[in-house]
């Protein structure tokens, strides 16, 4: 794995929507307030007249992209994780998802690696608000990589798209020749006998280097990198489920309602697996550095290993 | 060719005994919002609007969103009346299968700009579509409806800020300024007054109207196009269930729907109104 560059998702989407501006002339990005935290200040300096500063109001902004939506543009709307999904939810849900609008929003500083701003920024709930929503697509980039194959995705793709972004850097771990990026796909990032680790986002990284120290115990962990939390890829979980017969989820969010809750569905529908869930156990999170918070919470590789062990006992 | 008044009046109490017999058939539904703004959607889609109900996907054409999407009933009245779908559907009001959902819904029927029915929400999106407008220096206007109940959600000044500071000039926002909301008057439930002063609070141009007097309508809205600079506000200043003598100034009558025998009074009553104009 290239350790040359760690970058943060949310620079990744900031970068991307100033290279796809010109590919998509009808693409304009709404922000609250925080173009320089959500990196749409990049897009900003590019194309300053498309992109629009609403202040800070979110629920309006959700509204003025369904507007322009439904006269043709495509609005990526940005905030943080917390208000753009949180605070917005109902109009997400009613302005944009009902009407099934070409909406993208982007929630950047999700999840606890925020870190010192605290529980009240640290939105652990995006995936399930999001996912709850008909015809909605839920994704969360692993690295610089996906973050931008997500949003190019996200701009070909017609109907609305949440796409979860972090605050903190994080390692290069897609930067494969054969790289391929599609909505809906997983991808098995190493494989394995005895126990499959299911990931998202930051916490792909965590699953690897656990799977590494897994490797030296002699336990055979196979590691996939879910970046689609919804619609997810069934066919890639069963499979490896019924290959390991052991499952665990990795996610910085919630264990209720996000990755490990839809891995969870899927193989209680046709591959009844033992399923162990790491995240949020049901808790907010608290001020601290990334680092501390996801070595504290357990979403470190020294965390995810411990609890894999514990599982397969 | 202009409307006369007296046209005017007629094709609104047209649209006013469809909405009668539209909320008589589902059973349940919002009458005294829908014939409060009767005369306000009847200016707009005969005279305002630049609409064609044959040319709905026309990215030219004016928008309008009911932001109080509860009056669906007076919407999908007028769209009728207009001649975008048969007037023989206005029954299947909220009925399933029905393309008249409850509230708006532009995933169901054809000529709908937005789906609204939580309020507060529709105004955001009227302003995204002024703002569409700009971005692409067209032409188009946008009109949006919203209740003076609907005025206590704070959304709706996160749009007036956004509207005011942009200068969406193409856009008008209608108050339904009925008085009255489900728990009763507005005034005693919690006071969105003085509405004009915090529209002119929001940079907008003001006008007060009555809101069933078409020389006053016509007037405003006309007063309005030529407004450069700043969105309008048209407070319209109406009776809640006005051309039905038991449901007017009723809060009671806000959303539910006339049995047999007030379907037959509310007919009979129409039905002379229309034959003395």
């Amino acid at each position: 794995m290239s350790e040359v560059k760690k970058i943060a998702t949310r620079e990744s989407y900031g970068n991307a929507l100033a290279e796809l501006g010109d590919e998509f002339p009808n693409l304009v990005v709404l922000d609250a307030d925080l173009a320089a935290s959500t990196k749409t200040a990049v897009f900003q300096k590019k194309f300053p007249e498309r992109h629009i500063d609403c202040g800070i109001a979110e629920c309006n902004m959700m509204g003025i992209a369904a507007g322009l939506a439904t006269t043709g543009k495509i609005p990526f709307v940005s905030s943080f994780a917390m208000f753009a999904a949180g605070r917005a939810f109902e109009q997400v849900r009613n302005s944009v998802g009902y009407p099934h609008l070409n909406v993208k929003i982007g929630g950047t500083h999700a999840g606890i690696t925020v870190g010192e701003d605290g529980a009240s920024h640290q939105c652990n709930e995006d995936f399930a608000l999001m996912s709850v929503i008909p015809g909605m697509v839920v994704m969360c980039p692993a690295d610089d990589i996906e973050a931008k194959a997500c949003v190019r995705a996200a701009l070909e793709h017609e109907g609305p798209v949440y796409i979860r972004f972090g605050r903190a850097a994080c390692s290069i771990i897609n930067d494969r020749p054969d790289y391929k990026f599609e909505i809906g796909k997983g991808s098995v990032i190493k494989e394995g006998t005895d126990v499959t680790i299911i990931a998202t986002g930051i916490c792909v990284d965590s699953a690897i280097g656990a799977a590494e120290k897994l490797a030296a115990d002699g336990i055979s962990a196979e590691v996939i990198n879910i970046c689609t939390i919804k619609p997810l890829d069934k066919e890639l979980v069963i499979a490896s489920a019924k290959k390991t017969g052991k499952v665990v989820t990795v996610e910085e969010h919630s264990v209720i309602g996000g990755l490990g809750s839809a891995v969870s569905d899927a193989l209680s529908e046709s591959a009844p697996t033992p399923v162990k869930k790491l995240g949020m156990q049901d808790k907010y999170g608290e001020s601290g550095t990334a680092g501390e918070l996801v070595h504290k919470y357990g979403l470190d590789a020294d965390g995810v290993y411990a609890s894999v062990k514990e599982f397969l006992k | 060719m202009a409307m006369t008044n007296q046209e005017l009046q007629k094709t609104a109490n047209e649209v006013r005994k469809s909405i009668i017999t539209a909320l008589h058939a589902a059973g349940a539904g919002h009458p005294g919002g829908s014939l409060s703004s009767t005369d306000i959607f009847t200016y707009l889609y005969f005279e305002e609007m630049n609409i064609d109900p044959k040319k709905v996907s026309d990215p030219d054409r004016d928008r309008f969103v009911l932001s109080k999407g509860h009056c669906a009933p007076g919407l999908y009245s007028v769209m009728a009346e207009k001649g975008y779908f048969p007037k023989e559907e206005l029954t299947t009001l909220r009925k399933l299968g029905s393309r008249l959902q409850g509230h708006p819904s532009m995933q169901y029927l054809p000529g709908l700009d937005m789906s609204s029915g939580s309020l507060g929400q529709g105004i955001s999106a009227a302003c995204g579509m002024a703002l569409s407008a700009k971005l692409d220096n067209k032409d188009f206007r946008v009109y949006t409806l919203l209740g003076d109940g609907e005025l206590q959600e704070g959304q709706v000044w996160e749009a007036a800020m956004f509207a005011g500071f942009r200068k969406l000039d193409n856009l008008v926002v209608i108050v339904d300024n009925n008085g009255l909301q489900i728990d009763g008057p507005v005034d005693k439930v919690c006071s969105p007054y003085p509405i004009d002063k915090k529209f002119e609070a929001f940079n907008f141009h003001v006008i007060n109207i009555d809101g069933h007097n078409f020389d006053e309508i016509k007037a405003a809205f006309e007063e309005a196009k030529k407004t450069k600079g700043m969105p309008t506000a048209i407070i319209a200043h109406t009776v809640k269930g006005k051309g039905v003598s038991f449901m007017e100034n009723q809060a009671g009558w806000h959303g539910k729907a006339p049995n047999d025998d007030e379907y037959k009074q509310a007919m009979e009553e129409l039905e002379r109104i229309g034959a003395a104009l």
